[in-house]
This record gives structure tokens, C-alpha cells and sequence, in this order.
């Protein structure tokens, strides 16, 4: 059974009277464990699937499963208690609390789940020395760049080890040097944890690194292919 | 999941602080409408408490006992015995401050130039001090030394009135038991104030046994007056006296001989209540618009915290802890500021302007803030209860707001 199974999505924007289409019959199968790139240029339906996947947004039609439940039948709660324990967010604009520090925007999600505080601590920790934001624990969003707040919110979404991280242009804002380190955590996590990665970018250094690429436009899936991705053996 | 308390705390107290002038003025609302709740209530708490021990404490008293038909009738026919049994043993015991068996009949005053109509009083001036006459309330002369004191006290206006003076002589007139006139001239040993002028026109104290004498009537009494603990709980002393009496003596709270008191001390209690809501309802409008901007800037963040999978319940409670902390805070310098201001106006605030106005409701011309820990307890209650009900919209909004849609919002 596939750890994501997308059946026949739709779903459509409305802009006066022109239908926008987020998602046109979009059938999808993900196994667990999977390292996938998602590229198309804007307005394809990248974050539209992503949204979906997670459960953020609603279809019009067709259904989503996750480990076999029907995230498209979930309520409000559940769809909470699927986001907060099994998928990791990375948004495209960051997203950060604005009142928290850096350290308390990577804890946030492990004080939902109810982590103990040093638990949270020593994690939190670790995953700041990872992005290279030692020091910078203290800090809020307003005294951080766009890339060190870019590094806090992959922090964030990772330092809880989710099984399946949907990740929308997050090496935006970065150098090379630390999109490859974000990219190697990645790869580490997916390899050795067996996270599943879906990543919508443009950025062509990023799509070396996935096993399977899949090109969007207009809402549907113009391709569907494997690679070697980086970071695998035989890469 | 919920998360911790502590967490949300420090979200709300954090996000309580971001727009800190916002925060500050609604503050200032708060701590005003909370100071108004409680000083006005202890204001009028006093006022109404100021009209009550004017009317019932040194003469009434919480409970007064007479014989059947005195009331309609209140003649020297109508006289009690002086306690005995089972009255002595409830007027010692715990349940009685203090209390005093008196003469009480109408009677005609007249000097050398004028006369007029008056109640006499036959006490015992010790027993009378203790049930609440205050010995201060004698500006000439003195008071009555004891209840064979042969002296008259007559009230300030009274003395006015007749154009007499201390030392004069003055002849008081009544009727006995055989509804022959008793008279007896007095000389005026002492002259009070009190609070309202009409009874220092109206009521006149001589010592019981000289009035008893007059009167012939033995050691009988017109009336028994006794001070409970306090004058909001007469019905227990009311209860253990009417079991202690005769069947057809008559044991009244001052809450029935006085409705008019009573009815005061009624609507007292509801005005206090209706205008801590009124006062709130206002304040609320303030917090309601203060928590609904603090939600419509902060629709992107609230998507995020539910897209990282908060549960609306906690966004809900987060909301709520904000609004607590907000009420909690007024609460705290709106109850500073009041009873500062309760203990600063203990000496009383002086509207002797209006003292006439005053007078005709029976109070003084001297406010005293009374404050009752049932009031400030009530204060507290309404802004808090009644400001998670407001904060309940707001909140609840916050949680109906798509994740996506929030998300996106700028």
C-alpha cells in the first residue's frame, strides 16, 4: 500500500468569472520513504497539491489517503492531530511566530505534542547547530534575514521527525552552502528515518537530490520520473 | 492536542504586548470601569448603609418587641412587661449586642412661649449609649445620668422651636392608662444634634422611672428595642425572641417596621448588580473590538499555528488567556485603585450642598464609602465571567478561518 494515495483531485479557483485550476484530475501514488521534487512554473498547482496533501485545503473532488485513512474525511481536529504528529510543514514564506525565538518557533510543534521541556531543549539544540543558527537561539523573526528564517522554519518542520515533510520552496533565500547542508539533512532524514519528502522548487540544484520528478502545469502532471537522486548510492 | 498551559501563556502574553498602546488604553478602560464598579458601589453602599443606621440603630434598633395593637395605637395602653424567663435568657446571650426597654408614648411639649408634639422617650440612658446613642450628639449640657434622673434632653431644633434654652423649664404632657392627662414640668439639662433635623424636633429623653412614675404604669415598658450582630441578619434574633415571648406580643425586625428601608436595601442590592453590568456592558464593546483587531492582524499567524496542527480549541483557549490576562491585569489596578481611593475617603466626602435632599432620604450629609467583600467579590466575578463570554466571539472567529486562506492572508 503506498504511504500517499491521490485519487483523481480536483479542485478550482473562482476569480470572477474565470475557473482557475488548482488541481485537474491529479492521481498520485507515494510510496513512504520517497524523496520527490515537484517543478512547474507558478500557478501550476505545486502548492495547491501540497495544501492538499496536508490537508490545509479542501478538494472539490477526488479523495486523498495517508497510510490507507481519508484525509478528505477528517475534521478539523483530526486533520490537526495528522499535521501536528505526522507531516511537517516548510511554507514558501516562511511563516515564523513573530512574539517566539528561534528556538521557541523549532519548539513550538514538540510543546503541542506534548514534548517535555528538556526533551524540546536538547532537540531544539541540536537542530540550530544543524541549520548553522548557533547563537541565534534568543532571536526573533524580526532580528533574523530571510535566510536564517527560512533555516528556523525547515528547522521547524523537521526537529519533530514527521513522517512525511511537504516542503514549498525551501531553500529560497538560502546560499549554496546551506542548501546543501538542508538538502544533505534531508536526504539523512529520508534515508535514515524514512521520512517522505515532497518538495515543490524551481530550483534546479535542489531537484538533483530527489529520487523522482514530477513536472506540473495547468493543474495536471505533464511527468512522472525517476533519477538518481543525490546523496543515494549510485547518485 | 492541547498545548500546556504555560505555552499559551506566554503566547498571549507575548501577543498582549504587541501592540502595546492598544493594550495600555484598554487597560485604562478596564481599571477605570473596575474603580467605578467598586468605589460607586461603596458609595452608595454607604449612603444606603449611612440611611439604615439612621433609621434603625440607637432608637428602632434590628428588632423591636411591643405589646399587640401598639403600632396602631402606640398609648401607655399598650405596655409590656419588663423581661423576664425566657426573653431575659435570649437577650444575654450571644445573639444581642445590646438592648434597652424604654417608654415610648406621644406627648406635648410646651416652654414659656411655644408648644409642640413630640414622642417621649422614658430611658435608661446607659442602656441607650450602648444600643447606639452617641453621648457626642450633646452639644449643651449633658446627657440623662440615670433612668430616676429628673432632667429633660430636648433636640437642638426643639429648642429653637420652643425659644427656650438650657436650664429653662419646660411641661410635658401624656395621657395614662385611665386616658387621664399625666403632666410633669422638667428642667432642660441637655441638648442634642442629630444627623436629621426631624428628630430633634420630634423626640425628647427623660430617665424611664421618672416617665413611669407620670405615667403610673409601674415598671411596665412601651417597647423592648434590641441590636443584633448586624442589621442584615435580624431573622435568627427575630426567630429565638418570638419564641421567647407571649403569643400576642408583637417581635418585628426593623426590615418590617421600616419597608421603606427595607425596599431601599432591596433595590440597593439589585442597583449594584445592574450597574456593575451596565458599566461592564460598556467596557465590553472596548474589549471586544480590542481582541477582534488583535485577531484580524494576526489571521496569517493563527493559520500557521493551525496548519502546524493546533487545534481550534487552542487557539480558542489562547484567545481567552490573552482576554484573562488583559481583565486580569485591569482587575488588578481598578481594585488597587479603588479601595486607595475607599481608604483615602474614609473621613467621608462633606454634601452638606444637598444635605436638605439628603435628609428627605434620610441620610446624612456625610458619604462614607462602605466597602462589602461581597460587592468587590462581585465586581471581580462580572468583569471576569462576563469578559470570557465577550471574549468567546472573537475567539471563535479566529477558528474559522481556513488555514489556506489565512495563510495567504498579508
Amino acid at each position: 500500500m503506498s504511504a500517499i494515495s491521490c485519487i483523481d483531485m480536483c479542485k478550482y479557483y473562482r476569480q470572477g468569472d474565470a475557473v482557475i485550476k488548482g488541481l485537474d484530475h491529479v492521481s498520485l501514488e507515494i510510496d513512504q520513504g520517497s524523496f520527490i521534487c515537484l517543478s512547474g512554473p507558478s500557478g501550476s498547482g505545486k502548492t495547491t497539491l501540497l495544501n492538499a496533501i496536508g490537508g490545509l485545503d479542501t478538494l472539490d473532488s477526488g479523495q486523498i489517503s495517508i497510510d490507507g485513512e481519508r484525509v478528505d474525511l477528517l475534521d478539523k481536529a483530526e486533520l490537526a492531530d495528522l499535521r501536528l504528529f505526522h507531516i511537517g510543514f516548510v511554507f514558501q514564506a516562511y511563516n515564523l511566530i513573530p512574539v517566539l525565538s528561534a528556538r521557541e518557533n523549532i519548539e513550538f510543534v514538540m510543546q503541542v505534542q506534548g514534548v517535555s521541556a528538556a526533551v524540546r531543549r536538547q532537540r531544539s539544540s541540536e537542530i540550530l547547530k544543524e541549520v548553522g543558527l548557533e547563537g541565534m537561539e534568543d532571536r526573533r523573526p524580526a532580528q533574523l534575514s530571510g535566510g536564517q528564517q527560512q533555516r528556523v522554519a525547515v528547522a521547524r518542520a523537521i526537529v519533530s521527525q514527521p513522517k512525511l515533510v511537504l516542503a514549498d520552496e525551501p531553500t529560497a533565500n538560502l546560499d549554496s552552502n546551506s542548501m546543501e547542508r538542508l538538502m544533505s539533512r534531508f536526504r539523512e532524514l529520508n534515508r535514515v528515518h524514512k521520512v517522505t519528502f515532497l518538495i515543490a522548487t524551481h530550483d534546479h540544484r535542489v531537484m538533483q537530490w530527489a529520487d523522482r520528478r514530477i513536472s506540473m502545469e495547468d493543474g495536471r502532471i505533464t511527468r512522472d520520473e525517476l533519477q538518481a537522486g543525490k546523496g543515494t548510492p549510485g547518485a | 492536542m492541547a498545548m500546556p498551559f504555560s505555552g499559551l501563556s506566554l503566547l498571549a502574553w507575548r501577543n498582549l504586548w504587541r501592540n502595546y498602546r492598544r493594550t495600555l488604553i484598554m487597560l485604562l478602560a478596564i481599571t477605570v470601569g473596575v474603580w467605578s464598579m467598586i468605589f460607586m458601589t461603596a458609595l452608595l453602599r454607604g449612603m444606603v448603609d449611612n440611611m439604615v443606621r439612621q433609621g434603625i440603630t440607637a432608637l428602632p434598633g434590628h428588632v423591636q418587641i411591643h405589646a399587640a395593637g401598639f403600632r396602631d395605637d402606640p398609648s401607655v395602653a399598650h405596655r409590656l412587661t419588663r423581661p423576664a424567663g425566657a426573653l431575659a435568657t435570649v437577650l444575654d446571650s450571644e445573639m444581642v449586642t445590646a438592648w434597652a426597654s424604654r417608654i415610648k408614648v406621644p406627648a406635648v411639649i410646651s416652654s414659656e412661649q411655644d408648644n409642640r408634639g413630640v414622642v417621649l422617650l422614658g430611658v435608661d440612658p446607659v442602656d441607650e449609649v450602648s444600643l447606639g446613642f452617641v453621648l457626642d450628639d450633646i452639644t449643651q449640657g449633658r446627657y440623662l445620668s440615670s433612668s430616676d434622673d429628673p432632667g429633660i434632653v430636648i433636640g437642638q431644633k426643639l429648642l429653637q422651636r420652643l425659644e427656650t434654652r438650657l436650664g429653662k423649664r419646660v411641661v410635658v404632657m401624656s395621657q395614662d392608662p385611665e386616658n387621664a392627662i399625666a403632666e410633669r414640668g422638667f428642667r432642660v439639662v441637655g441638648v442634642f444634634r442629630a444627623e436629621l433635623e426631624s428628630r430633634e424636633e420630634s423626640i425628647v429623653f427623660a430617665g424611664r422611672e421618672i416617665i413611669q412614675d407620670m405615667l403610673g404604669i409601674g415598671s411596665d415598658v412601651s417597647e423592648i428595642a434590641v441590636l443584633g450582630k448586624h442589621y442584615r441578619t435580624p431573622e435568627s434574633l427575630v426567630t429565638a425572641i418570638r419564641e421567647a415571648v407571649p403569643a400576642d406580643e408583637e417581635v418585628l425586625s426593623w426590615l418590617q417596621l421600616d419597608p421603606f428601608l427595607s425596599s431601599m436595601l432591596k433595590v440597593m442590592d439589585g442597583f449594584v448588580l445592574v450597574w456593575m453590568v451596565v458599566i461592564f456592558m460598556a467596557l465590553s464593546f472596548g474589549l471586544v473590538n480590542t481582541l477582534m483587531m488583535a485577531i484580524f492582524e494576526r489571521v496569517r499567524e493563527i493559520g500557521l499555528m493551525r496548519a502546524l496542527g493546533m487545534r481550534p480549541s487552542a487557539i480558542v483557549y489562547q484567545i481567552l488567556v490573552e482576554s484573562l490576562m488583559l481583565l486580569g491585569l485591569g482587575l488588578l489596578a481598578g481594585n488597587v485603585l479603588a479601595l486607595a481611593t475607599i481608604i483615602w475617603l474614609a473621613d467621608g466626602i462633606d454634601v452638606s450642598g444637598v444635605a436638605k435632599g439628603m435628609e428627605m432620604m434620610g441620610a446624612s450629609s456625610m458619604m462614607y464609602p462602605v466597602m462589602e467583600w461581597p460587592d468587590l467579590v462581585l465586581a471581580n466575578l462580572v468583569v471576569i465571567v462576563l469578559g470570557i463570554i465577550t471574549s468567546l466571539l472573537p475567539a471563535w472567529r479566529a477558528t474559522q478561518y481556513r488555514p489556506v486562506e489565512a495563510l495567504g492572508k498579508t
